[in-house]
C-alpha cells in the first residue's frame, strides 16, 4: 500500500493507534518515497519501537526485528553457515571429490539467515526494525552500512545478494553514544522528544480507552510538570500511560497531591527522583 | 529566490554555524523536496530537518536558520496596510481603546483577553501590532532583534499580566497547592508562546529589511559544543550537561579502539631465545612483552573560585565520565587552599549534588576566598606528596589569575618533576593570558603543555589527547 501524502500517512498511523505529529508523518512519508532508512532517536519510552510496529501494520508488512546488544556480530545479525549440517553432509558423502563437495555444502541449504539477510531476501516487502543500534560496537555498525545504502549483502561463498524487495528500515537509538557519521548520512534523522501537552493528552485517550478526558488532562499536565524537575530519568510517554492506567484501575476520578505522591512510583523509577518530587508535591512548595 | 537558491543559501548558513552538512545530504534534501508540498512550511521544515541535521543538539541552530531562510515573507505595502487595519479591528472588537488608536494599556487588555480565551487570531493581531508600534524598529540597523523584543516587553509588563491572569483563573474557589502549581505552569507556557511569536515576527521584519543572509549572520549562535563555558547562560549549561554523556561515550570508544590496535610491546629477549632453542637457535618466532596497561592515572586540580566554578565543573564531569579510560582518578579543589574531593564522586552520586557539597564542605578557603595559586600549589606539593607518582598525569584547570600573590613556581616544579606529565588547561582566551594578574606565563615552562580550553569540543579533544599517554615516560630533572 502506498500512501499519497503525509496527511494520509498520519491518518493511517492514527488508525493503528499511533498518534504522529507533523514531523513524524513527514519523515515516514519521505522514507517511503526516497527508499531511505529512518534513524529515530530520543529518550526511552517515547514510542520509537512502537512507530516501527505501527509502520508494519499500516503497510501490512511483516516486521523483522534485530535487537542490538553489545557483542552482536555478523553471525547473529547477518548469516551463519550451518556447520553441523555441513559436517553431516561431508560424513554422508565420504569418498567424493573435494571440489564436488565444496560446491555442495556452500549452498543456500546450509545457510542460516539472520534478521538482516532475512529482510533482504524476503520476497514480499518487510519492515526491518534495528532496535537500539547505539548498543552495538562501532565495528558492527559498519556491517549495517552495506545493507542500509545498497540493500545488499555480500557472502564470499555465494556472491552478493540483492534485495528482492526494498525493506522499509527503521533504526532506533537512545543516544547513549553518538553513532558514526557514515551511518547517520545514510538515514533520515528523526528526533522524537516528549510530546506537547495536547498530543500527550490525545495519546493517553487513545491508549487508555476508558480514561476520562479530565484525568487525561491532569495526567498530561502533571507529567509535564514533573519533567521540569532535574531528574535522573524523567517520565516518558509509556510511563504516563502506565500512570493513567493505574489511576483508572484504582477507580479515581481526580488526582490530588496525595494520590499523585502515592502513585509516583509508576512514573518514576529511581528512589531519589521519587523522593524529590513527592516532597515537592505534598509540601506544596511553589516554584517562584 | 528559487528553491534551489534558497536551499544552497540555507545549507551554507548551516555550515557557517558549524553543522556538518555533507554533499550527499544536500542532494538528499533537494530530491526530498520534490515530494513535498512547497506551500506547506511544516512539511518543508520536517523534510530539511530529517535530511540535513543529524544531531538532536543542533536542532535549535537549525530552527533559527530555518525561520530566517524560509520565514513567511512580509506582504506588499497595500496588503500590509489592509492587514494593519484588520488587526486594529480585531483588537478593537475586544473593547480596548477607541478611534482606531490605542496605547499600551489598551493593548495589554487585548493581550489579556487573548491569553485568557486562548484566542489565537487576536493574539497574532496583538503580536503584529506590538511589533509595528512598540518596537521602534529602524530599517537598516544591524541588530539581532533582542533589543526590539526588550523594548516591547518593557511596555507590556508581562509579569503583572501573569499575576492578573492567575488571580482571575483562581476565581473564588481556593485552589490546592497542586492545582495552583499546574495553573501557574500553564500560564507561563502561554506567555512564553507569546514571546516566541513576538520573536519570530521581529525576525520576519528584519529579514524583509535586510535579507536572510545578513540577519542570519547577526543571529548566529555557537553550537552547544562551541559555547564558551565561562560565559554560558544557565540554559546553555543545562543543555551542555545533557550532551556530555553521549559525547564522552563516543570518545571512550575511539580510545579503546586505538588502544587495542595500539603498540606491540618491546621484544622479550629471554623468551625469544628460549623458544628459539626448539628451532635450533634460529629465532623464528620472536616473542614480545605484553604492553603495559596504557591507562594513565589522572590527578585533577581544579580552581573552584567563583569565576572558575563552571569550568571546574565541566572539567571534572568530562574526566569522571571517562573514568573507565583511566586507571585511577583523583580530584582536588582549590581557591586559596587545597583539599581532596575525590570522595565526593562515589559511584551513583549525582554530579550536581557532589559539586554543591564540595563548595560547602571542602576546605578550600584559607584567607580571603580569592584564588591564590601560589599557596594552593604549595600546599598541594607539601601536604599530598604521595599522590603524585611517575604514573600520574596532572591536569590543572584554572585561569591562573593569581590576585597578585606570589606564583610559587618552585612548588609546581616539584609536582611536575614527580609526575609523568603535567598539563594546564585555561578557559581564558589566549590573548588575555599574562594580562593583569594572570601568571600563566610563569607556569608555562614547567608544564608539558598549556592549552586554551574554552568549550566542550576543546575539552573533549584535550582529554582524548592525554588519555593515550606517550610511550616512554618523560624524564625530568627536578
Amino acid at each position: 500500500m502506498s500512501l499519497a501524502s503525509p496527511a494520509e500517512v498520519a491518518d493511517a498511523l492514527k488508525a493503528e493507534g499511533y498518534l504522529p505529529d507533523v514531523r513524524i508523518a513527514q519523515v515516514v512519508f519521505l522514507a517511503d518515497r526516497l527508499e531511505k532508512p529512518i534513524l529515530v532517536e530520543g529518550p526511552a519510552g517515547v514510542g520509537k519501537t512502537e512507530l516501527a510496529k505501527s509502520l508494519a501494520a499500516i503497510h501490512r508488512r511483516r516486521l523483522i526485528r534485530l535487537q542490538c546488544y553489545e557483542g552482536l556480530d555478523e553471525a547473529k545479525a547477518l548469516y551463519e553457515w550451518n556447520y553441523r549440517k555441513q559436517l553431516l553432509r561431508l560424513q554422508a558423502d565420504q569418498g567424493r571429490e573435494w571440489s564436488e563437495l565444496e560446491s555442495d555444502i556452500f549452498t543456500e541449504e546450509f545457510l542460516l539467515t539472520r534478521p538482516l539477510l532475512e529482510a533482504i531476501r524476503s520476497l514480499e516487502p518487510v519492515v526491518l526494525l534495528i532496535d537500539e543500534v547505539d548498543r552495538v560496537e562501532v565495528e558492527t555498525e559498519a556491517l549495517l552500512l552495506e545493507v542500509l545504502s545498497d540493500f545488499q549483502v555480500s557472502i564470499p561463498e555465494l556472491g552478493t545478494i540483492h534485495a528482492a524487495s526494498r525493506p522499509l528500515v527503521v533504526l532506533t537509538s537512545n543516544n547513549t553514544r553518538e553513532l558514526s557519521e557514515a551511518l547517520k548520512r545514510r538515514c533520515l534523522f528523526l528526533h522524537i522528544g516528549y510530546p506537547t501537552l495536547e498530543r500527550e493528552r490525545e495519546i493517553l485517550l487513545t491508549r487508555v480507552p476508558d480514561l476520562s478526558e479530565a484525568i487525561a488532562d491532569q495526567v498530561a499536565r502533571l507529567v509535564r510538570s514533573i519533567r521540569a524537575f532535574p531528574l535522573r530519568k524523567p517520565p516518558s510517554v509509556s510511563e504516563s500511560i502506565d500512570w493513567a492506567r493505574t489511576l483508572l484501575a484504582l477507580g479515581l476520578d481526580e488526582i490530588d497531591a496525595d494520590v499523585a505522591a502515592e502513585t509516583l512510583h509508576v512514573v518514576l523509577k529511581y528512589q531519589p527522583d521519587i523522593d524529590k518530587v513527592a516532597e515537592d508535591l505534598t509540601e506544596g512548595r511553589l516554584e517562584a | 529566490m528559487s528553491v534551489t537558491g534558497l536551499l544552497t543559501g540555507f545549507i551554507e548558513e548551516l555550515r557557517a554555524v558549524g553543522i556538518p552538512v555533507s554533499m550527499v545530504e544536500a542532494i538528499d534534501a533537494a530530491s526530498a523536496l520534490k515530494h513535498v508540498d512547497l506551500s506547506d512550511r511544516a512539511q518543508v521544515k520536517a523534510t530539511l530537518g530529517a535530511t540535513l541535521v543529524k544531531h538532536a543538539r543542533h536542532a535549535d541552530a537549525f530552527e533559527t536558520a530555518f525561520e530566517i531562510f524560509f520565514g513567511l515573507r512580509t506582504p506588499s505595502p497595500e496588503l500590509e496596510e489592509r492587514r494593519e487595519a484588520a488587526d486594529r479591528a480585531v483588537i478593537q472588537s475586544t473593547g480596548a481603546g477607541s478611534g482606531g488608536d490605542f496605547d499600551a494599556d489598551a493593548l495589554i487588555r487585548a493581550l489579556f483577553a487573548a491569553l485568557r480565551d486562548e484566542d489565537r487570531p487576536l493574539l497574532m493581531a496583538v503580536v503584529r501590532h506590538a511589533v509595528r508600534h512598540l518596537s521602534g524598529m529602524e530599517p537598516g540597523r544591524p541588530v539581532g532583534g533582542a533589543y526590539y523584543l526588550y523594548r516591547i516587553l518593557r511596555e507590556l509588563n508581562l509579569e503583572e499580566l501573569e499575576a492578573q491572569l492567575l488571580e482571575m483563573s483562581r476565581g473564588e474557589q481556593a485552589l490546592t497547592a497542586l492545582e495552583e502549581r499546574l495553573l501557574r505552569e500553564e500560564l507561563s507556557t502561554r506567555l512564553e508562546e507569546f514571546r516566541e511569536e513576538l520573536r519570530s515576527e521581529i525576525r520576519r521584519r528584519l529579514v524583509a529589511d535586510r535579507g536572510p543572509r545578513a540577519v542570519a549572520r547577526t543571529l548566529r549562535r555557537p553550537l552547544l559544543e562551541d559555547v564558551d563555558l565561562t560565559t554560558a547562560t544557565r540554559q546553555e549549561l543545562a543543555e551542555i550537561e545533557r550532551i556530555i554523556h553521549p559525547l564522552t561515550r563516543k570518545l571512550a570508544i575511539r580510545l579503546a579502539q586505538r588502544r587495542r590496535r595500539g603498540r606491540v610491546g618491546r621484544l622479550d629477549v629471554r623468551r625469544t631465545i628460549r623458544t628459539a632453542l626448539s628451532t635450533g637457535g634460529v629465532p623464528v618466532d620472536p616473542r614480545f612483552r605484553k604492553p603495559r596497561p596504557g591507562k594513565p592515572e589522572i590527578v585533577v586540580l581544579a580552581d573552584i573560585s567563583g569565576s572558575m566554578s563552571t569550568f571546574a565543573r565541566f572539567t571534572l564531569q568530562v574526566v569522571y565520565s571517562m573514568a573507565a579510560e583511566f586507571s585511577r582518578v583523583r580530584a582536588f579543589a582549590f581557591i586559596d587552599a587545597i583539599d581532596e574531593v575525590t570522595g565526593f564522586f562515589g559511584p551513583g552520586t549525582e554530579f550536581g549534588e557532589a559539586l554543591g557539597r564540595i563548595s560547602t564542605e571542602a576546605r578550600v578557603v584559607w584567607l580571603d576566598g580569592h584564588s591564590d595559586y601560589g599557596n594552593a600549589l604549595g600546599r598541594f606539593a607539601d601536604d599530598y606528596p604521595e599522590v603524585i607518582t611517575p604514573r600520574s598525569t596532572v591536569i590543572i584547570a584554572g585561569d591562573a589569575r593569581n590576585n597578585y600573590h606570589d606564583a610559587n613556581v618552585p612548588a609546581l616544579r616539584r609536582t611536575a618533576a614527580a609526575a609523568r606529565a603535567l598539563f594546564w588547561i585555561n578557559p581564558e582566551q589566549r590573548r588575555y593570558w599574562d594580562t593583569g594578574d594572570s601568571v600563566i606565563g610563569s607556569y608555562e615552562p614547567v608544564c608539558d603543555g598549556v592549552f586554551e580550553v574554552r568549550n566542550l569540543r576543546q575539552l573533549a579533544s584535550f582529554v582524548e589527547r592525554i588519555a593515550i599517554p606517550v610511550t616512554r615516560p618523560v624524564r625530568r630533572i627536578a
